[in-house]
């Protein structure tokens, strides 16, 4: 039965409700395994510089593809670099890219998708339209000649990354939108003659954030995985800064006599997108959103 | 006659709440259904009556689950059998009528096919048999020509007409009981009275028992032989319909029956205070204590037992009951309210207005113009004087809610004009309006859950308007919130919940609150009534009269429900298919001579009387379109005079009442036919 048949007359605050989702969210397994893993990997990129046991670019012919041992414990790389140095750093880059690139996807994909809902009519249809021309792009040749005019820069990246992934939240927002558009209390706040601005931030925001909340995090692991191909195709980060995609694409011509170089970096990507993933799925239940039931865009 | 066929023992359905503590929705319910007898089942939202319906064909919703007790058919416990013995039982033994019937049909297949789904599962015939006995069972629930309905869609059909294939598919495994959820509560006044005509006379002719849950109690009254009434999970009344109805010895069933309007009284009903507590929320005591007037300190601490008083045939579950015993003669009165100045100025003008919803071809679109010669709201006039109450009456499809929609701006007018104080022409387009003009008219509507953000508070909904025509802000913003609230008599502590906290009284209260808060002077009201409860009904109808005569409002009411509107109006105008009918003081257009279409609708409202019946002179036709020309009722009109009607518009005609009635028959001659 439906919990809130005895109404709760507490009202809670902000934080108090922050912290309340994250309860139920770590109360299931699946939750709690995912929101352990986005944290150790969280704190993981934090502290990584001061607790490395090695300089991650140093050279050395002496220790060239050494296997895992007590003083390298992932081995060493074809250059003699520490492989387990390499990789605790190696997603600090793509982590940041990655959230920042999710927050520029959900401010302008979020913001548009309300948009277009609300008007609906020939802006609508004009934008959804280009939305669905660039969707029928594939993204990665797009962004290969994007970055190949305008360099690997972090500051190229992460607004590049936040356009391409931010088409598909375009569409969830708008679906959103258009199951509040219809209920009364808009048609209301229409009659009463509110701008759309206000319409928007007031009445629909309130109503579609949890929905646009939970597709973000959904669309960070993707872009994750989408930075980690850009890297491993050399268009990443620049070496020696070490990076996860990077280090596979180094490594994979090695893989059948120095498996440890590829497999640590593997092991760091694939833990956090299914961190990431199994964080978002327990938000969404703990919001009350069923995405099983929503298709996906 | 007395043999029993269902009974109900000591029956609690509850669920586990999130800190485990169990909480009962049913609470030692016990009934029992006689064979050919019809049982309804009254209650309002949240009393536990579908529940104990379902409970009675052996199911029980996801997440509740039986605590204590028995469900008996033919001495066998439904609640204990497997769902292979259950499977045997429905729709042979016990079947079910849904409320939506248009829900329950599926959508891609043939009626014919889904009767026939029925017949295989539930008789042994073969197919030429079944053939045979579908056109058969269509013929019994009076579809027109059974040989082809069988093949149109659900789609195809109005709703009246689906709730009958519903009831041919219920009918189809001959069951000994029937169980009807809410079978009428979605379809228009006219049609509800003819199924309901129909279900009585099934009943009567195959011996069907039948369970007929309602929150209607004038739809219980037409079919009921006995009438249970539940409150709060439990049974409070048990008794032959008729006693229950007239001398009803509950003081929750009195003030139930005293808060539902009647159309043989002018004036506002009584209202009940206060609203049914919550499941879980009863400790000790009668349910009932906090809103009744009999009430006495041993209520309070003890719960009383259903008692059985032998010279009424009544289970009453009251202390004081003597109290109510001859004293029901004040069943029929009402609160007077004050009416209007009738000099009082014109405040909204509605001149020549039509509106539609056609789709603007190509080219009409490059000149502006909506090229629709029938549209679905054609040449309304109407003068609104200030500080009256207009209602607008008539069927789903009348176009009432249309005409508000466009006075309040959002939709656009095809033709006319809506002139508001000194014959200002108010702009169809929302955005041309000028903010003053938007404060003055503001909408209530029907449904209070869809109509307040879920994700705000009380204090940020009442905000809203302040903010946006007054400018308030902090303190003072705040002042007039509380004022608000308690203009609408909701104490300051409303102002940091969100609407799932409040019952559905208090969210249309807020809602009120809200139109109230831009100080308007016209408030459209569309159908604010009719997602709530009666004895909420009442309380609001009284509030927004109360709210009208402290502050001068004018009240645009839309509703469906002729009683509702006697209540609350001065003044009716009644819709057809988007034409006006009859336009007049709301107590004349009550009294006859009317118009042929108000004729139809009052004589389909059902009282809460098992003594006044129905009367069913049209028959329930649903049009899709109104007629190009003629007389807008001439495709269902009993009284059609002849091709004049399909060919020319009724004139106007006033009465000596002084209200106005479309129609081609001599008003006079009118008024002795209806005699």
């Amino acid at each position: 039965m439906e919990s809130n048949l005895i109404t709760e007359d507490k009202q809670k605050n902000k934080l108090e409700k922050a912290f309340e989702i994250l309860k139920t969210m770590a109360s299931k397994p699946s939750g709690l395994i995912g929101l352990t893993i986005v944290l150790f990997h969280v704190i993981l990129a934090l502290i990584s510089p001061y607790i490395a046991p090695y300089d991650y670019k140093a050279i050395s012919p002496n220790t060239m593809l050494l296997a895992p041992s007590a003083e390298h414990w992932f081995g060493t790389d074809s250059l003699g670099r520490d492989v387990f140095t390499r990789t605790i750093l190696g997603g600090r880059t793509a982590l940041t890219v990655t959230f920042f690139g999710s927050l520029i996807a959900l401010l302008w994909g979020g913001l548009l998708g309300i948009f277009c809902g609300l008007v609906g009519g020939k802006i609508d249809d004009v934008v959804m339209r280009v939305v669905d021309a660039f969707l029928s792009i594939p993204w990665i040749l797009a962004m290969l000649l994007i970055v190949s005019l305008l360099g690997t820069s972090t500051e190229v990246l992460i607004p590049a990354l936040g356009f391409f992934y931010g088409k598909g939240i375009v569409r969830v927002a708008r679906a959103a939108t258009h199951d509040v558009i219809a209920k009364d209390f808009i048609v209301s706040a229409r009659a009463r003659g509110h701008s759309n601005m206000s319409i928007i931030w007031n009445e629909i925001i309130p109503n579609v954030r949890d929905a646009i909340l939970v597709e973000g995090a959904m669309r960070w692991s993707w872009m994750l995985l989408g930075f980690s191909s850009l890297s491993f195709l050399g268009f990443g980060v620049s070496p020696p800064t070490p990076d996860w995609g990077l280090m596979i694409s180094n490594a994979r011509g090695l893989m059948s006599f120095a498996y440890w170089s590829v497999i640590a970096p593997i092991v760091g990507l694939s833990s956090l997108i299914i961190g990431i993933n199994l964080t978002a799925d327990a938000f969404a239940k703990a919001l009350g959103i069923d995405r099983s039931t929503k298709a996906p865009v | 006659m007395n043999e029993i066929i269902e009974s109900v023992k000591n029956l609690s359905i509850g669920f586990n709440s999130q800190k485990g503590k169990q909480i009962s929705i049913l609470r030692n319910v016990s009934t029992n259904i006689k064979k050919g007898e019809t049982v309804g089942i009254v209650g309002e939202s949240g009393s536990g009556k579908s529940t104990l319906a379902l409970a009675m064909m052996g199911y029980i919703k996801q997440g509740l689950f039986p605590l204590k007790g028995e469900c008996l058919f033919k001495s066998e416990d439904l609640l204990k059998m497997s769902s292979r013995q259950l499977e045997k039982i429905r729709g042979r033994k016990i079947a079910m009528i849904p409320q939506n019937a248009g829900q329950a049909l599926t959508p891609n297949l043939k009626i014919g096919y889904q009767i026939d789904e029925a017949l295989r599962l539930h008789t042994d015939l073969n197919k030429t048999e079944r053939d045979k006995k579908i056109s058969e069972l269509l013929n019994k629930v009076r579809l027109p020509s059974p040989e082809t309905m069988a093949f149109r869609y659900p789609h195809e059909l109005s709703g009246g007409q689906q709730q009958r294939v519903a009831v041919a598919m219920a009918l189809a495994g001959k069951p000994d009981l029937l169980l009807l959820d809410e079978p009428t509560t979605g379809l228009d006044v006219t049609t509800q009275a003819h199924v309901l005509e129909l279900l009585r006379f099934i009943a009567k002719d195959t011996g069907t028992s039948m369970i007929y849950v309602s929150h209607d109690l004038g739809a219980i009254a037409q079919v009921s032989d006995r009438i249970v009434v539940m409150y709060a999970g439990e049974i409070v009344l048990e008794g032959p319909a008729r006693k229950i109805l007239k001398e009803p010895i509950h003081p929750y069933t009195y003030g139930l029956l005293k808060s539902i309007p009647k159309l043989s009284l002018a004036g506002l009903p009584a209202s009940m205070p206060g609203s049914q507590p919550q499941p879980g929320s009863i400790n000790e005591g009668c349910s009932f204590y906090d809103r009744c007037n009999l009430a006495t300190d041993n209520c309070k601490k003890n719960s009383p037992d259903l008692e059985h008083i032998k010279e009424l045939d009544t289970n009453v579950r009251c202390f004081n009951y003597k109290e109510l015993i001859n004293q029901n003669n004040n069943l029929q009165t009402s609160i007077t309210k004050k009416s209007n100045n009738s000099e009082a100025n014109e405040v909204l003008k509605l001149k020549d207005v039509s509106i539609s919803y056609a789709k603007q071809k190509f080219f009409d679109q490059l000149l502006n113009k909506i090229s629709d010669q029938n549209p679905t709201v054609k040449n309304i006039n109407i003068d609104i004087k200030k500080g009256e109450t207009i209602a607008l009456v008539g069927e789903s499809g009348s176009g009432k809610s249309t005409i508000l929609k466009s006075i309040a701006g959002l939709l656009k007018t095809k033709d006319g004009q809506i002139k508001f104080e000194n014959d200002r022409i108010l702009s169809s387009d929302l955005k041309m309006r000028n903010p003053n003009d938007l404060r003055a008219i503001q909408l209530i509507f029907q449904n209070p859950d869809e109509s307040l953000n879920p994700n705000h508070t009380v204090e940020q909904i009442l905000s809203q308007p302040l903010k946006l025509y007054f400018n308030l802000s902090g303190e003072e913003l705040k002042k007039n919130i509380i004022d608000l609230l308690k203009k609408v008599r909701l104490g300051e502590f409303y102002m940091s919940r969100y609407p799932r906290q409040l019952s559905g009284g208090e969210k249309q209260r807020v809602a009120v609150a809200r139109a109230f808060a831009a100080k308007p002077d016209i408030i459209l009201c569309d159908e604010v009534t009719s997602a709530l409860d009666v004895s909420v009904q009442a309380a609001v109808l009284n509030l927004l009269q109360q709210l009208k005569e402290d502050l001068g409002t004018t009240y645009v009411f839309v509703s469906h429900d002729l009683a509702v509107v006697r209540a609350i109006s001065d003044r009716v105008a009644v819709l057809y298919q988007g034409r006006l009918c009859e336009i007049g003081p709301s107590q004349n257009v009550y009294k006859f001579p009317s118009h042929p279409y108000t004729e139809v609708l009052l004589g389909a409202v059902l009282e809460p009387d098992p003594d006044i019946k129905p009367k069913l002179v049209a028959e329930d036709i649903v049009e899709e379109k109104p007629p190009e020309k003629g007389c807008s009722f001439q495709g269902r009109c009993p009284r059609k005079i002849g091709d004049i009607c399909n060919s020319e518009v009724p004139p106007w005609q006033i009465g000596e009442n002084g209200n106005a009635i479309r129609c081609h028959i001599n008003i006079e001659e009118l008024a002795s036919l209806q005699q």
